[in-house]
This record gives C-alpha cells, sequence and structure tokens, in this order.
C-alpha cells in the first residue's frame, strides 16, 4: 500500500493496515481522526442535524464493512469523504422537498453572480464577531447555496481537497468542478458582504 | 489588454495559482487598475480564508459513543472473537 497522509500530515497508512487486519482499536482511532470532519461535511451538505448524525454512522460503519475492498491506491480519507458525500446526497433526494437534486442539473451560465455588491471589507472580518456568530454566518451562507455548489465548495474550500478528488468523488470533470467552484465562492461573497463590509466607507458607490 | 469580463473568466485559476507567470502578470496589471475587480478579488480571497479558518464542528460526546457501540456491535456480528468493548470517551478521559 502506498504511504499516504493526509490533511495536516497525519499518515494514516499504518492504521489503514492494521484497521484492515482486523484491528478494532486502530479503526477507532480513525474515526477519532476524521469524525469532526465528516460530521461537519454531512451537516453542511444535507443542512440537517438529524441526517447528519445519521450519515456519520453510515459512513463509518460502511467503511468499517468495506474495509477489505479499500484498495489503498487512494487516501483512506477521501475513500470515507466519498462514501460521506454519497449518503449526503441520499438524504437529499429521499427529502420530498429536495426531489430534484442532481449534481449533474444544468446550472444556467448567466452573469447573475457577478458582483452586484462591491464594498471593502475589513481586513480580518472574521474579527468582528465571536466564534459563535462567525460559525452561524457562514453556516447560513453556505446553506444558502444550492446543492450542486454547496457540495463542491464543501470539498474544495471547507474538506480542502484538490479540484481532482472533488472532480471524482462528485463525478464531474474538472472544469466543471472549476467554474462551480467559482460560482459558489462568488455567491457567498455577496452573502457575506453585508457582515464583513467596512463600516461608513462604501468607497465605490459612487461609481 | 484585459477587460473586466475576461478577468473574471479567469479569476478561479488565479485565485488557485493556476495561471502561466505572463497570464498572472496581465491580471494583476488589470487589479491595479481597476477597483471594481480589486475588490471582488480582494473579498473573495478573504471568503475562502474565514471558512477555511474553521474548525471542524466538536462532535456531541453522546453521538461519538453512540458511533463506537453501533462499530463494536457490527465488529462482533463480523467476527465474534472482537469480544472487546470499546471504551467510552468518558472512560478514556477518566483513565
Amino acid at each position: 500500500m502506498a504511504s499516504t497522509t493526509s490533511p495536516a500530515g497525519f499518515n494514516e497508512t499504518p492504521l489503514v493496515t492494521r484497521a484492515r487486519a482486523g484491528d478494532l482499536s486502530a479503526f477507532t482511532q480513525l474515526v477519532e481522526k476524521y469524525e469532526g470532519k465528516i460530521f461537519r461535511l454531512a451537516r453542511h451538505i444535507t443542512n440537517s442535524q438529524e441526517d447528519a448524525e445519521d450519515v456519520l454512522q453510515e459512513t463509518f460503519l460502511k467503511a468499517y464493512e468495506h474495509l477489505g475492498e479499500f484498495q489503498g491506491n487512494s487516501k483512506f480519507y477521501t475513500w470515507i469523504v466519498r462514501i460521506a458525500v454519497n449518503e449526503s446526497l441520499m438524504k437529499l433526494r429521499k427529502r420530498k422537498s429536495d426531489r430534484s437534486v442532481s449534481l449533474d442539473e444544468q446550472i444556467d451560465t448567466g452573469e447573475d453572480v457577478i458582483a452586484r455588491e462591491i464594498a471593502v471589507w475589513e481586513d480580518n472580518p472574521e474579527d468582528k464577531y465571536s466564534q459563535t456568530e462567525l460559525r452561524e454566518i457562514l453556516d447560513q451562507a453556505v446553506k444558502s447555496l444550492p446543492p450542486i455548489f454547496r457540495s463542491v465548495f464543501v470539498l474544495r474550500d471547507i474538506e480542502e481537497l484538490s479540484s481532482e478528488e472533488t472532480a471524482e468523488i462528485l463525478g464531474l470533470t474538472v472544469p466543471a468542478v472549476k467554474s462551480r467552484l467559482l460560482r459558489a465562492r462568488l455567491k457567498l461573497r455577496e452573502k457575506l458582504t453585508r457582515y464583513f463590509k467596512r463600516k461608513g466607507d462604501d468607497i465605490f458607490d459612487y461609481l | 489588454m484585459i477587460t473586466c469580463k475576461r478577468f473574471l473568466e479567469e479569476l478561479e485559476a488565479y485565485l488557485d495559482e493556476q495561471t502561466t507567470p505572463e497570464l498572472r502578470s496581465e491580471l494583476e496589471q488589470h487589479l491595479a487598475e481597476c477597483p471594481n475587480c480589486w475588490v471582488i478579488t480582494d473579498t473573495t480571497k478573504k471568503t475562502i480564508r474565514v471558512y477555511r479558518g474553521m474548525d471542524p464542528y466538536p462532535i456531541p460526546g453522546e453521538l461519538h459513543n453512540k458511533l463506537l457501540s453501533a462499530l463494536t456491535r457490527v465488529a462482533h456480528r463480523q467476527n465474534p472473537a472482537v469480544g472487546e468493548v470499546l471504551a467510552t470517551r468518558e472512560e478514556l478521559e477518566t483513565k
């Protein structure tokens, strides 16, 4: 198995090898390492605490049961992210109000997202709010994105996977990931401007 | 001469530092001359930064323990020799 290093330089290979050999405590250490990230991802994609709790459990149970099928040529982390994304999307599809969720959905290519709000932000906008307030603001903004943008944004900018990994997990092409990511980032930028703009200084208003 | 429209088309590549050095310097030239594109670029960079700066959610201890119990059950079903019950987080903390 190729040695793989996952987020923050953590080498997961020895634990994965032991877990594959049936060592439950090694697998538990992998759970401890990644459960926070998997839960966050599920919470963002499903927009539901309850669904995210189910997804968390299903993801690690499936991973444990199918550990023998994990080839070791991708990162273990990427492999469980893929399981978690699939479980999360299934939750969305099951929900009546979200019947039409599809990652292949045609997206309009108009320029509606491009910059209606042009105001300078504070240098460190995150310092204006407490951690709790900030989390609330950021989560609300992600929540407002359509699922196709949300999934791409969560994998690329929150879980910090590469465009290639994101494309593989979501079954999209790399250019499709990139164009969705840009639109997601611009939409979020618009949403966040009202919270983060520098006060009393809409210097471009007259333009 | 880069237009705003062209700049925005290249913004993604610019943010992810995937342009050629020539294109990058043309885009930077445009940024130096166009306040609107400068603001969009700066605020988009900050958007990415604030999201990357957030820590994962803390997992409620109860949820973590529920997951470990479910795992232990599955492990035991797959291989009854795995009789060991995993320590819950509280037990680990009191060790």
